[in-house]
């Protein structure tokens, strides 16, 4: 219940943050929101001898769009995306993925860059993010560069984050056509990982055809999964029964659970199923 | 590491330890016991308390992180010897059975009835998930916390805040 | 504020509670709250291993923390002939491990430091060496008789650690030959944990000075604990002072002696300091008193009519390391004999066999009245077993075989004698109440459109308020419990009980009591207990006792002062005593209603102006042996909805009727229902601790350990029938844990209900999704 002890810095420029990380190394760790981190340092499962504290850095903080973007800095709370109403018409999936994760006090506190660089497969953000076909915008000594965020989960709590920098923002491409999202999600009890978690996004076109989908998988693989195929298919085509059955199909086979206490590795495959069946039912519902 | 904190009105300075996570500083440098600890895994909800209004898990924020912020606890609700609405109405709903879950509960409850003071029972529900109970069912706690959103719209109390400096405990 | 603590006659009312003020401030004083001169805290080493040999623990590295005052191993503990204490089960327990741990998160040794965070960062630093050995995670593994022998303490090498029985093999045999029907039913009662949202913790304070020692401990028996510390540490029981301040939550957590308290009072008694110990949640679910782990198997024998004539049971009791549990010494499987439950066996048969595993020790009474939840679950599992291969609904073959009204009181064949019942009544009401012929029409409806809906049924009954003494003793100690009461000179109340509520409502349904019988209202009277000094001895709040013999206790003890009362009374009123009675309110002159006195014009005139000769004062003791348990019963209806497509069910609706007998305060009557079936529920659907094969606990937090929230406890629904108890000084029977003792069997009923189609007869629990739809699937269902 107590964390070992460290060396707290709380930097109030990026600068500064990163010459900390090019000083500490693998030493070092950042805290964000902290949902994540303290607890395992409270556990001891995590013991770093630095620990850098963004939350001075104003800079990641806020969002805007930008450039055919949406840019969500690192900062951002949970709870804020959830509530955000400005964005609840242009980016449904944020709030609509937000309010499953953990609880009310959790959500104030833990931050979307924090869960995505934690890297954890069971992350509902990772998933959400696949869907998005998010970048996510990186800072380090030499300056800014965006990861795809398909390049940016390498494994399992690994990113492709270099030991000196940090994330600064996810950029997430303004649609353009009307949107659908749905985050699907079974959980043992309220505010656990999950089970298995869908999210979706459609992009209709004016003469109602799919212009982009996006499907990723949570807790189906070692980092958030693409369902890829069903994305393929789904593009171009109108979102009638046949092409929902077979995308939601061709979902389970990118789909790579585990057996664990939460089930079997066929029992996940079929939720992949069955949410993405769902969840395109209630798009094309809203959609329609 | 010296810091500086507003605690139910009251600002303390104090040198704490980076380790210290915020319930212990409330419950053992300022002796505030109403947060308590319950789990290790930030599941159970018993040290909440609001951090600049927001209900955060104090035992998953760093005392250093709440330099400079405000912090109000349930050591803070009572104003001018009158029980908050809430205080109130977990008393009248039967909303507690061993008290411990009561302090985070209310402050949990305290930021959702902020947000919006007329909860569905759903609302309530959603609301006040990551504070565990486990004496009552909840089915009084989501009572209560509805009745207090009833009182609280027709009262719509203002806190009045007086600041004074006074050293921490330790 | 409807507020009112001041009404006389409080008996029956729904007053607010007296304890809460503190509570909604914060201001409730747990043990953690306390705060000492100079005090300590530990840290506890445990064992990675399930069973392993220690061949070395290394300490230097520890003791060169700053701030470490003393690192206690169990060979210190072995000079001090503390390396071993009883449990209450009658066996022996390691306080810390000497050559060798016997489960997982086992204490190896104790680490005393000025700060909470050294005790930590230390105990990280002890060094252990292991050599594992062969673990046994299984207990049907551990009776093979090549199983590994866990524990070479005892004299019989073998882990099979008692046999037990109950009822009459012979004729229950004799009627299993002639039945035309048997049924019979592998059932599964997983290893759950009472976990109560604060975790166990003490401080010991060795006065050097007093010879005294204070002990700060969340108990749920304070005076059973001091003897149990007397017995095992040779101090003198009135050197030993504890107080068990405000429990936040004991749901039977609290009952045993844990070894992290013997270490923390070894600690204290040496370095002539305050020890605090503060257990984890890990610490508290991994190796703190567990329950239940039966694995059980009920045969019934009935005839084509669905009359039920004979009860089979044979259970295998899974111990864990040690046989920890906290049952009455007679009773190593509790009371599962009442597994008979509502219904009338001609015969009946019960045997149990403990078992030791790799796991931790315990096998405590979680919100259950020693076992009785087991029972419970299992008969009425077992009845829809039944009415299922007789092709009967389960309402009907049950209202076919209650035991009727008029049978009581009622002799069970396994030996118990039920107090009441009218089990007919509570469950017609239930029915009624939830409209159980619709919801069989709208289930009939939905299952032709291939939707699942399940209705299940428990009508269960429960035996609580251990004594009497006859029976019942822990560690030779009779199980009466007690009441001790002062009226003073302005007619105020302090009233001390054996017992010691963990959010039950004592100080407001004791004062209930006391003032009903009084004359006086609830806010007449405070009620204090937890303090060993101050109050008289009794044996604590357990498996719904509380009611039954303190409640009983404070009743019986505030007549002995009506009876001083009524003498000072007739003096006051200047006429015999035989002319005075009491009107509930005051006494008055037979006759002359209007001529009166109070209880508190009494209470004055015991102290300033007694009739001649009579001792002063205005206060009684009274120790409680009840007669004979109480049974309270119930009808619970669950209805559930279940997703062909995920396997989640949804509990739609649940009823729960309760008859607990006369009521002392409907509001926390209801109160504690609800947080009952809010248990029931979570075993029913969320809870296990599983083990891998080497013995590795897979749930040691919260994290898989599920703790129902508030989205996942469905909305309860709530009504009551009375019965009152023939012999209960107030009628009343005890309530607590009834909610978690009856609900599960519904929740599960309800489930295999919907899942009936597809011919299947039972589901262990807990019924995750996967199980669900593993049987949807099987069977061609999907989405």
């Amino acid at each position: 219940m107590i964390p070992t002890a460290f060396d707290y810095y709380s930097p109030t420029t990026v600068d500064e943050t990163i010459a900390l990380l090019q000083k500490h190394g693998y030493d070092a760790k950042i805290l964000a929101g902290g949902q994540s981190l303290l607890p395992m340092m409270k556990l001891r499962v995590a013991m770093p001898p630095i620990l850098i504290d963004i939350n001075q850095l104003d800079d990641l903080r806020g969002w805007r769009e930008e450039n055919g973007y949406l840019r969500i800095g690192a900062l951002t709370r949970h709870a804020d995306l959830e509530q955000e109403r400005n964005l609840m018409e242009r980016y449904p999936l944020l709030s609509k993925t937000a309010e499953w994760i953990a609880d009310v006090p959790v959500r104030n506190r833990g931050t979307i860059c924090g869960s995505l660089v934690h890297a954890d497969p069971g992350s509902d953000w990772g998933a959400a993010m696949i869907a998005l076909r998010a970048d996510v915008e990186v800072i380090g000594p030499s300056g800014v560069r965006r990861v795809p965020i398909d390049e940016f989960f390498v494994d399992t709590f690994t990113t492709s984050l270099e030991i000196d920098e940090i994330a600064s923002a996810v950029l997430i491409p303004s649609p353009i056509g009307r949107v659908g999202a749905r985050y699907m999600k079974l959980e043992r009890k309220a505010g656990d990982f999950a089970i298995v978690g869908v999210a979706l996004q459609v992009v209709k076109a004016n003469d109602g055809t799919i212009l982009d989908a996006g499907i990723g998988l949570c807790a189906c693989g070692d980092v958030p999964v693409r369902a890829k195929k069903a994305e393929e298919w789904l593009i171009g085509r109108s979102l009638d029964k046949e092409t929902i059955q077979q995308a939601s199909l061709l979902a389970q086979e990118d789909a790579n659970p585990a057996t664990d206490l939460r089930g079997s590795a066929e029992y996940k495959r079929d939720l992949v199923r069955v949410f993405v069946k769902r969840g395109l039912e209630e798009i094309a519902d809203e959609l329609r | 590491m010296q810091m500086r904190v507003t605690v139910n009105g009251r600002v303390y300075e104090s040198d704490v330890e980076p380790r210290t996570l915020l319930v212990y500083y409330l419950r053992e440098h300022l002796r505030l016991t109403g947060a308590h600890v319950g789990c290790d895994t930030t599941t159970c909800g018993a040290c909440t308390v609001l951090l600049n209004g927001k209900a955060v898990k104090s035992c998953t924020v760093l005392a250093v992180q709440a330099n400079g912020q405000e912090i109000l606890t349930v050591e803070g609700l009572e104003r001018d010897g009158e029980l908050h609405p809430l205080q109130k109405a977990f008393w009248e709903e039967h909303a507690l059975q061993c008290g411990y879950c009561t302090p985070g509960m209310i402050m949990t409850a305290c930021e959702l009835l902020e947000r919006n003071p007329f909860p569905t029972e759903e609302e309530v529900r959603k609301g006040i998930s990551g504070n565990v109970c486990r004496c009552t069912g909840y089915v009084n706690i989501v009572k209560a916390i509805q009745s207090a959103g009833r009182q609280m719209a027709e009262q719509n109390k203002v806190p009045n805040d007086q600041s004074e400096v006074v050293p921490s405990g330790n | 504020m409807a507020i009112n603590q001041c009404e006389l006659r409080p008996m029956g009312k729904s007053i607010h509670r007296k304890e809460d003020p503190r509570f909604i401030r914060g201001q409730g004083r747990y043990v953690d709250d306390i705060v000492l001169p100079d005090m300590l805290y530990m840290s506890i080493v445990r064992s990675p291993y399930a069973h392993a040999k220690i061949t070395g623990i290394n300490t230097d590295a520890a003791y060169q923390v700053p701030g470490v005052k003393l690192i206690i191993t169990g060979e210190d503990l072995e000079k001090m002939k503390l390396a071993w204490i009883p449990t209450m089960a009658g066996d022996v327990q390691m306080v810390l491990a000497t050559n060798k741990v016997l489960y997982q998160y086992q204490e190896v040794a104790a680490v005393v430091a000025e700060t909470r965070a050294a005790a930590v960062d230390a105990a990280q630093l002890v060094e252990v060496e292991y050599e594992a050995l062969p673990v046994v995670v299984d207990p049907f593994r551990a009776l093979q008789p090549d199983a590994p022998v866990l524990r070479d303490d005892r004299e019989k090498k073998s882990n099979h650690i008692w046999h037990w029985e109950a009822g009459d093999r012979e004729k229950t045999e004799e009627i299993f030959q002639n039945a035309p029907v048997v049924v019979s039913q592998d059932v599964r009662f997983q290893r759950v944990h009472p976990s109560p949202l604060e975790p166990c913790g003490c401080i010991a304070d060795y006065n050097k000075g007093t010879g005294r020692l204070t002990w700060y401990v969340t108990s749920q028996a304070p005076h059973a604990h001091r003897t149990v510390l007397a017995m095992v540490t040779g101090l003198p029981e009135h050197k030993i002072h504890v107080i068990s301040p405000d429990v936040g939550g004991g749901f039977g957590n609290k009952v045993p002696v844990y070894p992290g308290y013997v270490c923390a009072i070894v600690a204290s008694l040496k370095l002539g300091q305050p020890v605090k110990w503060i257990e984890t949640r890990t610490e508290n679910i991994a190796s703190t008193g567990f329950a239940r782990d039966y694995h059980m198997k009920a045969e019934i024998a009935a005839d084509e009519n669905g009359k039920v004539l004979g009860l089979r049971v044979k259970t295998i009791a899974d111990h864990g390391a040690f046989d920890a549990a906290a049952d009455p010494t007679k009773f190593p499987a509790g009371l599962f004999s009442i597994v008979t439950g509502s219904y009338d066996f001609q015969q009946a048969f019960v045997e149990v066999d403990g078992v030791y595993t790799n796991k931790a020790p315990g096998g405590v009474a979680y919100r259950c009245s020693f076992r009785v939840t087991e029972a419970a679950y299992l008969i009425e599992r077992t009845m829809d077993v039944l009415a299922r291969r007789l092709n009967m609904d389960p309402a009907e073959l049950r209202l076919r075989n209650f035991i009727k009204k008029e049978q009581f009181p009622y002799q069970s064949p396994t030996g118990w004698t039920y107090d009441s019942g009218d089990y007919e009544q509570t469950f017609k009401l239930a029915l009624e109440k939830i409209g159980y012929h619709e919801l069989r029409k709208e289930q009939a409806e939905k299952r032709a459109r291939g939707e699942l809906m399940g209705i299940g049924i428990s009508t269960f009954t429960e035996v609580v308020g251990a004594g009497p003494s006859h029976s019942f003793d822990i560690m030779g100690i009779k199980m009466f419990d007690s009441a001790e009461i002062r009226v003073h000179p302005t007619g105020k109340v302090i009233a001390r009980l054996g017992v010691r509520h963990q959010g039950q409502g004592h100080e407001t349904t004791f004062a209930q009591i006391i003032g009903e019988e009084l004359g006086l209202s609830a806010d007449d009277v405070l009620v204090e207990e937890g303090d060993t000094d101050t109050a008289p001895y009794g044996l604590g709040t357990y498996a719904s006792r509380s009611t039954p013999t303190a409640g009983g206790a404070a009743a019986l003890c505030a007549r002995r002062i009506r009876e001083k009362a009524k003498k000072i009374a007739a003096h006051l009123l200047e006429v015999g005593e035989e002319d005075v009675s009491w009107n509930g309110e005051a006494f008055e002159v037979k006759g002359l209603p209007s001529r009166k006195v109070t209880m508190g014009e009494v209470a004055l005139a015991a102290y300033t102006n007694l009739p001649e000769g009579m001792e002063p004062g205005l206060e009684a003791t009274y120790y409680y042996d009840p007669p004979n348990l109480t049974f309270p019963h119930g009808a619970y209806i669950a209805v559930v909805d279940i997703d062909t497509g995920t396997g989640a069910v949804k509990v739609r609706r649940f009823l729960a009727v309760d008859d607990c007998g006369n009521v002392i305060n409907p509001m926390i009557v209801e109160g504690q229902v609800h947080g009952g079936l809010t248990e029931g529920f979570a075993i029913a659907f969320m809870q296990d601790i599983p083990f891998d094969e080497d013995g590795n606990c897979l749930a040691p937090n919260w994290m898989d350990y599920l703790v129902p929230t508030s989205l996942d406890s469905p909305h309860w629904e709530t009504d009551r029938t009375v019965t009152p108890s023939p012999h209960h000084p107030i009628g009343a029977k005890g309530v607590g844990e009834s909610p978690n003792v009856g609900s599960p069997a519904a929740f599960v009923n309800a489930v295999v209900d919907a899942l009936s189609p597809f011919g299947v007869e039972h589901i262990d629990m807990p019924i995750f999704p996967w199980k669900v739809w593993e049987i949807l699937r099987k069977n061609g269902v999907t989405e």
